[in-house]
């Protein structure tokens, strides 16, 4: 049998499927890349930059680039108010935004998803409950949300984390519950329940993998948002605290010097804007390949 | 003829709907008392417009649905309205097929998972190879090539994806096979596959039917046993044969009339009905097709007629063919 079916042509399995449509986007194929090089940057810090976050220079207070006058190669990208080599911290920076986004996503994802998929069964009353709940955290500015909740947790990075997690598990809620809802009717989940399913598992088993595409898409957008936020958070003196390389609070500490010395200001932003752009390229590309309605077989 | 794997008695299944914020509450009559026999080996075909309670029907043999009155017993064994079906062993001898076959399969399984699913729920003491060899004799069974075996449902066509669904209602070896409208989303030359292939399962493990269908010819041609029903009331009830030759009720009369026959010598009259079906929420006083029907009288606007005995049987105060 085994030998007889091994020679026959193997249809082409789910991820090349996805790959050949999400090729066809450059704009997320370029962002993947880039999101990839972040990746391993975030992984590798500590051995590619050539100092330690913390360590300071004093004789190299505030030092250009390398390119311009005053610079020099020892600095590449300068040094920071307190002397420290900017590339280090920028480098290692990559690997708080990129945890951030990790944790971050994985604890939205995972509370919505589960609340989304309970809320998309449940009976109404406790559906319209859940949904409520969301409506009114969905309510707040989410900065505004994330800023009071910090205030009350205290300010720390993982206090940061939880509460741009709070903010953003109600986009996944819905958009579980949503795609729960259309899919429940569908026949092969009254066929799963014949077959003798139970409720646990046509909830998780049969229905949610149906509704995992936009999860995803949503799950890399949320990527990017929660780097913002932590950023945003971290510049409010709410999130990472100094002397943490985290970018957001690497632009908060060098404030002051925005005039004086452009590259403590614009390095660090230049680093949120290019990994969340390339999020949210890659996390529209996602979405096209992803959503049925474009697939053609 | 063997004895029979069910028999429902007086089956009624009503829904509440809320009108409005401040209406009351209407109940729709869905199925409103169907007494049937379901025999092994034979096919018992139920007919009517859309809306007339036969996916109802459907529902409640299946326990998808729970009945609101009416009993039926599986293989002797009583279902009470409101039981959960809990019983594994019971829920294996009732099995269906859905009309649609693009919505049946679960789009994210292979076909080897989708008919594996049912063993691994039901009889978890069968071991992972025995399970898979199972599977890969279903899949040669009804007409599928082994290397479909590991292949998604979207990479299928119609036709094949109703015999994916057929092999995965076969899985738990049932007695009982509910096909709801099974072959009406398919082209006609992949129908007659798809009829045949149920013909050949149904001799060769002896499975009752319960065919729900709205094309005649199809179950002139199917049927062993006919139910014709109007808004949730089985109207005639008999073997095919009598049923078609010899329509009662005229409401099967003109049901059979507007069946096109491929043959252009036999002239026949076609029966054109007045009005709408009218809404299941209304279902008209007397006789339900009283306002349809070209026979109806004082008696039939405010009595409603009784199901008659005998093995051909009708509702109906003036039946076609004679008076009696």
């Amino acid at each position: 049998m085994s030998e007889a079916t091994a020679n026959l042509p193997q249809p082409p399995s789910p991820l090349r499927e996805f790959w050949s449509y999400f090729r066809e986007n450059r704009g997320a194929v370029i962002g993947m890349y880039v999101f990839m090089v972040f990746f391993i940057v975030a992984l590798i810090a500590p051995l590619i930059a050539p100092y330690t976050p913390h360590e300071q220079f004093r004789d190299h207070l505030l030092q250009p680039p390398f390119w311009q006058e005053g610079g020099s190669t020892e600095f590449l990208l300068g040094t920071d108010p307190l002397g420290r080599d900017m590339l280090s911290r920028l480098l290692h920076g990559a690997r708080f935004s990129f945890f951030i986004g990790v944790i971050v996503v994985s604890i939205a994802s995972f509370f919505g998803v589960i609340i989304g998929v309970i809320s998309g069964f449940a009976p109404k009353w406790m559906d319209t409950l859940i949904m409520r709940l969301m409506d009114i955290i969905l309510s707040f500015p989410s900065l505004l949300l994330a800023l009071v909740l910090v205030a009350i947790l205290g300010p720390s990075l993982i206090n940061a984390m939880i509460a741009i997690a709070l903010v953003l598990q109600p986009h996944f809620v819905r958009l579980t519950r949503a795609a729960v809802i259309s899919e429940r009717t569908k026949d092969y989940v009254t066929a799963a329940k014949v077959a003798g399913a139970g409720r646990l598992r046509t909830m998780f088993v049969t229905v949610l993998p149906n509704c995992l595409a936009p999860i995803i898409v949503q799950a890399a957008l949320s990527f990017s948002t929660a780097i913002l936020d932590a950023a945003a958070l971290g510049f409010l003196g709410m999130g990472a605290q100094p002397p943490t390389p985290e970018w957001g609070t690497m632009l908060a500490e060098a404030r002051e010097f925005i005039l004086r010395a452009w590259w403590v200001v614009t390095l660090p932003g230049i680093c949120i804007l290019v990994s969340v752009l390339a999020i949210n390229l890659m996390g529209d590309g996602l979405r096209d390949a992803l959503d049925p309605k474009l697939k053609r077989s | 003829m063997s004895a029979p794997i069910l028999s429902a008695t007086d089956l009624r299944r009503h829904f509440e709907v809320k009108s409005g914020l401040f209406g009351g509450t209407n109940t729709v009559r869905a199925l409103d008392g169907a007494s049937f026999e379901l025999v092994p080996g034979r096919t018992l075909a139920v007919v009517g417009e859309s809306g007339c309670g036969k996916s109802t029907l459907a529902n409640l043999v299946t326990m998808i649905d729970t009945p609101t009155s009416g009993t039926f017993t599986i293989d002797g064994q009583d279902i009470q309205p409101g039981d959960e079906l809990k019983d594994k062993v019971l829920r294996a001898k009732v099995q269906i097929v859905f009309q649609n076959p693009y919505g049946s399969l679960n789009p994210r399984q292979t076909i080897g998972k989708i008919l594996m699913e049912p063993l691994l729920l039901n009889r978890p003491e069968i071991s992972a190879e025995e399970r898979e060899r199972r599977a890969r004799e279903m899949v040669e069974l009804v007409g599928l090539r082994p290397e479909h075996f590991n292949r998604y449902p979207h990479m299928f066509s119609g036709g094949q994806r109703q015999r994916i669904a057929v092999a995965r209602a076969l899985m738990l070896e049932p007695e009982i096979l509910v096909l709801d409208e099974p072959v009406s989303a398919l082209d006609l030359s992949i129908q007659s596959q798809v009829l045949n292939l149920l013909t050949d399962l149904q001799d060769k493990f002896n499975l009752a039917y319960l065919f729900i269908s709205h094309d005649l010819s199809v179950v002139r041609h199917f049927a062993d046993d006919v139910i014709v029903m109007y808004l949730g009331k089985p109207v005639e009830q008999g073997a095919k044969d009598e049923v078609f030759e010899n329509p009662r009720h005229p409401y099967t009369k003109a049901l059979l009339s507007a069946t096109p026959m491929a043959d252009p010598a036999r002239r026949q009259e076609r029966i054109k009905l007045e009005g709408e079906l009218p809404s299941p929420l209304n279902v008209p006083v007397g006789c339900a097709f009283n306002p349809r029907c070209w026979k109806a009288t004082e008696e039939c606007r405010n009595k409603r007629p009784d199901m008659s005995d005998g093995s051909h049987r009708f509702a109906c105060f003036h039946p076609e063919n004679g008076d009696n």
